[in-house]
């Protein structure tokens, strides 16, 4: 009797292969996780609230976004497009002038940089509760852009590089010299829900 | 000798398949490393806004989800067209954020917990009062770490 050969038939094996595969490609998704990272605030207690109420922010030390039910922008007090917020923040938090109603600038020590101005500027943010989440998320991603730039454009000043590319310390000593505080008050409710 | 040799007659040997598998495994297992199966089904409308600054959630084991958008047409006749929360495969109320994050939070290593990120992925057609909501109850469940859920867009105006 003729024995078979050992070699055995692996054509089909390519079939279930396939038949895997394409239930592996049918069932991915590559949904790469994105978004803007925030932190919250966490709930003062009264001990905290009496001492956040006696602590007073001075008014030039503050940039005030305010958007309304309808979508608009109020900044500093005066109507904004969208558009110009960035620089407007930049502007505010660099404060390149020295200008007397922008925030004062704090002399500090930081590491890599010695003797530092660093700013006291904080954003202040408050939205109705008819304010569009997309409109929201405008707003909050100009601001970031505004200390992104900021960061970036001093990385490149100091280190050469971009501030991504930056070790921890060093990208610690920027964030020291332009500290990312937004500040969000709760919403106001005049559009109604 | 002879023994091991076939008949003697020669033809053109076809082309062996017999790799053929072998690559397409390379690939399953391309495909089976990278794929995450969606555990949730979503029940609201959920198209993220798009922004110019985001940055990648690293770690997402240690990544919860809130869904707030319009539930989607199947759901509607139960749940209207306001926009709700969804947590897990349920829709939520403000009041169960407390819950939900305590039983992910439970769920991690004790070292890990501070690096817990809630994730709120909010459909573009929301009012902020119901995400002003929500943000208010993670504060009173020391949820503080959360990221605005966007895609990456080139230009936002």
């Amino acid at each position: 009797m003729a024995r078979p050969s050992g070699e055995f038939n692996a054509a089909p094996m390519a079939d279930i292969a396939f038949l895997l595969l394409i239930f592996f490609l049918v069932a991915t998704t590559f949904d790469v996780d994105t978004g803007i990272m925030r932190k919250l605030p966490p709930i003062p207690d009264e001990e905290q609230q009496r001492q956040q109420e006696n602590k007073q922010i001075k008014e030039r030390n503050v940039f005030e976004v305010l958007i309304n039910s309808n979508d608009q922008l109020l900044v500093e007090g005066e109507p904004m497009n969208i558009s110009n917020l960035r620089e407007s923040a930049k502007e505010f938090i660099a404060n390149p002038r020295n200008k007397e109603d922008l925030p004062e600038m704090e002399v500090k020590e930081v590491p890599f940089f010695g003797q530092t101005e660093t700013t006291k500027g904080i954003i202040s943010l408050q939205n109705d509760r008819g304010t569009s989440y997309e409109m929201y998320i405008k707003v909050q991603n100009e601001l970031t852009a505004a200390y992104n730039e900021l960061h970036d454009g001093l990385a490149m000043q100091k280190f050469g590089q971009h501030y991504s590319e930056l070790n921890k310390e060093q990208k610690d000593a920027i964030s020291d010299i332009y500290p990312m505080i937004i500040s969000e008050a709760e919403p106001k409710n005049i559009g109604g829900n | 000798m002879a023994k091991f040799r076939k008949e003697g007659t020669k033809e053109i040997p076809q082309i062996s398949t017999a790799s053929l598998p072998d690559i397409i495994f390379m690939l399953i297992f391309f495909f089976m490393v990278s794929t995450t199966i969606r555990e949730t089904q979503l029940m609201v409308n959920n198209e993220v806004p798009g922004a110019t600054e985001v940055k990648k959630l690293e770690r997402k084991d240690l990544v919860s989800y809130i869904y707030i958008g319009k539930p989607k047409r199947q759901f509607q006749d139960m749940y209207g067209t306001e926009p709700r929360i969804q947590l897990n495969d349920s829709f939520a109320k403000v009041d169960d954020i407390r819950d939900y994050i305590a039983t992910e939070r439970k769920q991690l290593d004790e070292s890990e917990r501070p690096k817990m990120t809630t994730s709120l992925k909010v459909d573009v057609d929301t009012k902020m009062g119901v995400v002003s909501d929500v943000k208010y109850a993670l504060r009173k469940a020391s949820a503080l770490k959360i990221n605005y859920s966007a895609q990456k867009v080139d230009q936002v105006y």
